[in-house]
């Protein structure tokens, strides 16, 4: 099964910056699975945050793809990083009257707050990682769902973390920043199957 | 690089400088001494400005894809940036083509595209196309001008960013508004855009680890591709080779890296690479690949290739790694201190590793499938016309083909000894290449005798830049291996579609009388004993007349590139060259 890699990317906040991101995407098969973007407190510098499904091989490509972009100022790949990871759903849900309180003790449960009500439906909000999320949407569907919207997930690694490098003035990607290699393949005797990064002392911090 | 910014007196010359001025200020100022292109309404402001300022020669093209291939011409020869300038619209948009050529063959190019005012954009006025868009996938970046107060540094930074890292094209789509208006800052130094840090020296740790596994194989062998031509890194490549005694081959693009005539090399692998470049790479047991993206025509069924090799991979671009093939020791950094590096380093090997074994196992397969072709009575062999030329050009020659069979005679049969002596359309395969990048690697080369080998098929693509070469007085001369067929199909046809000729048999038009309408010279050669006499003739006439020659040579209708590894095969189970029979 192919895992979700939360990867973030801090872009040149110009025109067509978003249209380059996702134009790699298709261009190269890579299978977004969301995408949110934003500003950040630099006016210069935006944030993409990108869920992509696939295998580790693929994911490195992706990164080092990204990379490529000259609009692109950093990529951090926060697959295997303790991390915080929220989107967020409005969904808009029948409720007669007498349901109502079923739906509200679900929402209760998963902390969905309640932003509309009449008398035929409501319209819950859920905040959380995409779990989460997802949870909260299979619990309504047997409801009917009438309406749904839905953010990419936002991500950020606990700690400081390669993105907060940026802000404190660590600048930008130097190129051996988390460069990750697909695996050796040998049957050779002489080979001793040592796997190597293409920058070690990065590695190794 | 890093003269600082001179700004130049708007007064001196009586008119405020525009913005216009400052493209034709900047590109000087970055030493751009020519510019191929085609005027038109939204980019009269600057071709204004470069009459104005009389100090950039400027060649008018016949069509906007002959200028990118020009450009690209003339940067793949002198290993300078290729600028390119048309109008908006359609003026435009004829440079697809040669933009998606540089890209794929990394070939440092600037385009500089006019575009419809600002206050226009978006309303689909006369010759508005949407540049930006229309060429993401294809140029390494691309502007689009807002404000005349950026485009100083946008044009030093496209510069820049073309030139550095892995080279590529870069496209600055510059709305009339921008070009016209007033502009006080015109200069900006040389500058990289944040973020951007193309890597240089490989990882130490990366080189040691690359050497000792080298010098603990058996079997190793070195696949050098374009980047360490572009890198200018064919000397450190042989110290390397001659060093630790290891056998090279080189892709379409790496060819010229390393003399053709020398012990170690063993000439193209792949497609229609030979015998004992692609039986040493089935058997290696490492490989270190230099500068080459290991493309499906250099390594035939992925799965097949090298089987018993751990690869070592050094690249400028760091997703080039593992890409196609998983790699055991990455090293992201230039070809030029990389092979350095990694020479010194073999140098210093206390007890050398022997590979003489391997070596005459290689020249063994050497004896065994050596390169040959069919010859028949009464009409010339394509082979033999490039294996004629090879033996008449001084080492320095300029030689660039277009795409088909003729390209692949050109790389396996003519001895390229230089780098950067061999310019072709490796990545795209884009047929018309030729004849225009012949005219712009002369023009970036006039020392340098440049020889067009091209097909029929190809020429005819961009024979109107015939015109150009004759307006310019530019005397490449242009051998057409003529088979009236678009041969490299038909090939396949024969080989793969049960012969049915779909659409492949053509009647091209007679080329010599053409070039001589054109105001060029122009002969026909169908004999093979005029072949020669034709050829001293046409470098003759080239240097005393100074105009393109077209020697319409006619060669075998039939002929096949052999050997070949059938399209998904893998490599080891190639169709060897006539008369040959594969051992299993
Ligand atoms: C622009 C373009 N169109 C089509 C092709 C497909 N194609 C590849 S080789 C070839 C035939 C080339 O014929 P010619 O130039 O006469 O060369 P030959 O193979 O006969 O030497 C064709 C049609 C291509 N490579 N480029
Ligand atoms: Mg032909």
């Amino acid at each position: 099964m192919d895992r979700m890699s939360p990867i973030s990317v801090l872009v040149r906040n110009e025109t067509g910056v978003l249209s380059r991101v996702s134009g790699l995407f298709a261009r190269r098969g890579f299978n977004i699975h969301s995408l949110a973007v934003g500003e950040t407190d630099d006016p210069n510098v935006s944030r993409i945050s990108v869920v992509v499904a696939g295998e580790p091989p693929v994911i490195e490509q992706v990164v080092k793809q990204l990379r490529r972009l000259v609009s692109v100022i950093k990529v951090s790949d926060l697959t295997d990083k303790p991390r915080v990871e929220r989107g967020l759903a409005l969904i808009k849900v029948k409720a007669e009257p007498a349901r109502r309180g079923e739906l509200l003790q679900l929402a209760a449960v998963f902390r969905a707050r309640v932003d509309h009500v009449d008398n035929d439906c409501l319209i819950l909000e859920v905040t959380g990682n995409r779990e989460k999320v997802e949870a909260f949407i299979d619990i309504m569907r047997p409801h009917g769902i009438l309406e749904m919207a839905r953010t990419g997930q936002i991500a950020m690694a606990r700690g400081r973390g390669p993105m907060a490098d940026y802000w404190a003035g660590g600048g930008p990607d130097q190129p051996e920043e988390e460069a990750t290699y697909n695996l050796a393949r040998t049957s050779d005797p002489n080979w001793d199957g040592e796997q190597t990064n293409a920058f070690p002392e990065r590695e190794e911090k | 690089m890093n003269t600082p910014a001179k700004p130049i007196d708007p007064q001196q010359s009586g008119q405020p400088f525009t913005g216009a001025d400052a493209v034709v200020a900047g590109l000087k100022h970055q030493g751009v001494e020519m510019i191929f292109g085609m005027i038109g309404g939204q980019i009269m402001p600057v071709y204004d400005a470069l009459f104005k300022d009389g100090g950039i020669k400027h060649i008018i093209v016949g069509h906007e894809q002959g200028a990118a291939h020009m450009a690209e011409g003339y940067a793949r020869a002198t290993g300078k940036v290729g600028v390119v300038l048309t109008t908006s619209g359609p003026g435009a948009t004829n440079l697809v083509t040669g933009l998606a050529d540089a890209f794929m063959d990394s070939t440092p190019l600037v385009a500089i595209t006019g575009q419809v005012s600002s206050g226009l954009l978006g309303n689909d006025a006369f010759q508005e196309a949407d540049m930006r868009g229309i060429t993401m996938p294809i140029t390494k970046h691309n502007y689009q001008i807002n404000s005349v107060e950026e485009l100083p540094e946008v044009l030093a930074e496209a510069l820049f960013v073309a030139l550095s890292g892995r080279p590529g094209p870069v496209l600055i789509d510059l709305p009339r508004d921008v070009a016209v208006a007033p502009c006080s800052r015109v200069l900006a130094a040389p500058s990289a855009p944040t973020g951007y840090k193309p890597p240089y020296r490989g990882h130490p740790l990366q080189i040691g680890r690359a050497l000792k596994v080298l010098r603990t194989a058996r079997r190793p062998v070195i696949l050098a591709g374009g980047g360490v031509v572009s890198a200018g890194a064919h000397e450190e490549l042989t110290a390397l080779a001659e060093t630790a005694g290891i056998p090279v081959t080189t892709s379409l693009m790496g060819l010229g890296a390393l003399p053709a005539d020398h012990a170690l090399f063993l000439g193209m692998p792949g497609m229609h690479g030979t015998g004992y470049a692609n039986l040493a790479l089935h058997q290696a047991d490492v490989i270190l690949c230099v500068g080459t993206r290991l493309d499906d025509r250099i390594t035939g069924k992925l799965e097949a290739f090298a089987p018993r090799a751990a690869l070592i991979h050094v690249d400028v671009d760091a997703s080039e790694i593992g890409k196609n093939l998983p790699c055991a020791v990455p090293i992201v950094g230039d070809a030029k201190p990389v092979l350095k590096a990694l020479a010194q380093g073999a140098a210093g090997w206390e007890a050398k590793p022997d590979y003489g074994p391997w070596r005459r196992q290689i020249a063994g397969w050497k004896r065994r499938y050596p390169m040959t072709y069919a010859e028949r009575p009464g009409v010339l062999a394509p082979q033999r016309v490039v294996e004629t030329l090879g033996a008449l050009l001084p080492p320095e020659a300029v030689i660039v083909t277009g795409v088909g069979q003729h390209q692949m005679y050109t790389a396996q049969f003519y001895p390229f000894r230089r780098p950067r002596t061999l310019i072709t359309s490796g990545g795209l395969g884009t047929m018309g290449f030729g004849l225009p990048a012949a005219i712009g690697a002369k023009l970036g080369r006039p020392e340098r005798e440049v020889f067009l080998i091209d097909g029929d098929g190809s020429f005819l693509m961009t024979i109107q830049e015939l015109a150009t070469a004759v307006r310019y007085r530019v005397p490449v001369v242009a051998l057409i291996l003529n088979n009236s067929f678009l041969g490299m199909v038909r090939q396949w046809q024969e080989m793969f579609y049960d012969q049915r000729q779909a659409e492949t048999d053509l009647q091209p038009p007679p080329y010599a009388e053409v070039a001589r309408a054109f105001g060029g010279l122009g002969r026909r050669v169908t004999a093979q004993e005029d072949l020669e006499p034709a050829l001293a003739w046409a470098r003759r006439q080239a240097a005393e007349r100074r105009l393109p020659v077209v020697l319409d040579v006619a060669v075998q209708r039939d002929a096949l590139v052999l050997p070949m590894v059938p399209p998904g095969g893998a490599n080891a189970e190639f169709i060897p060259c006539p008369g040959q029979k594969k051992e299993d």
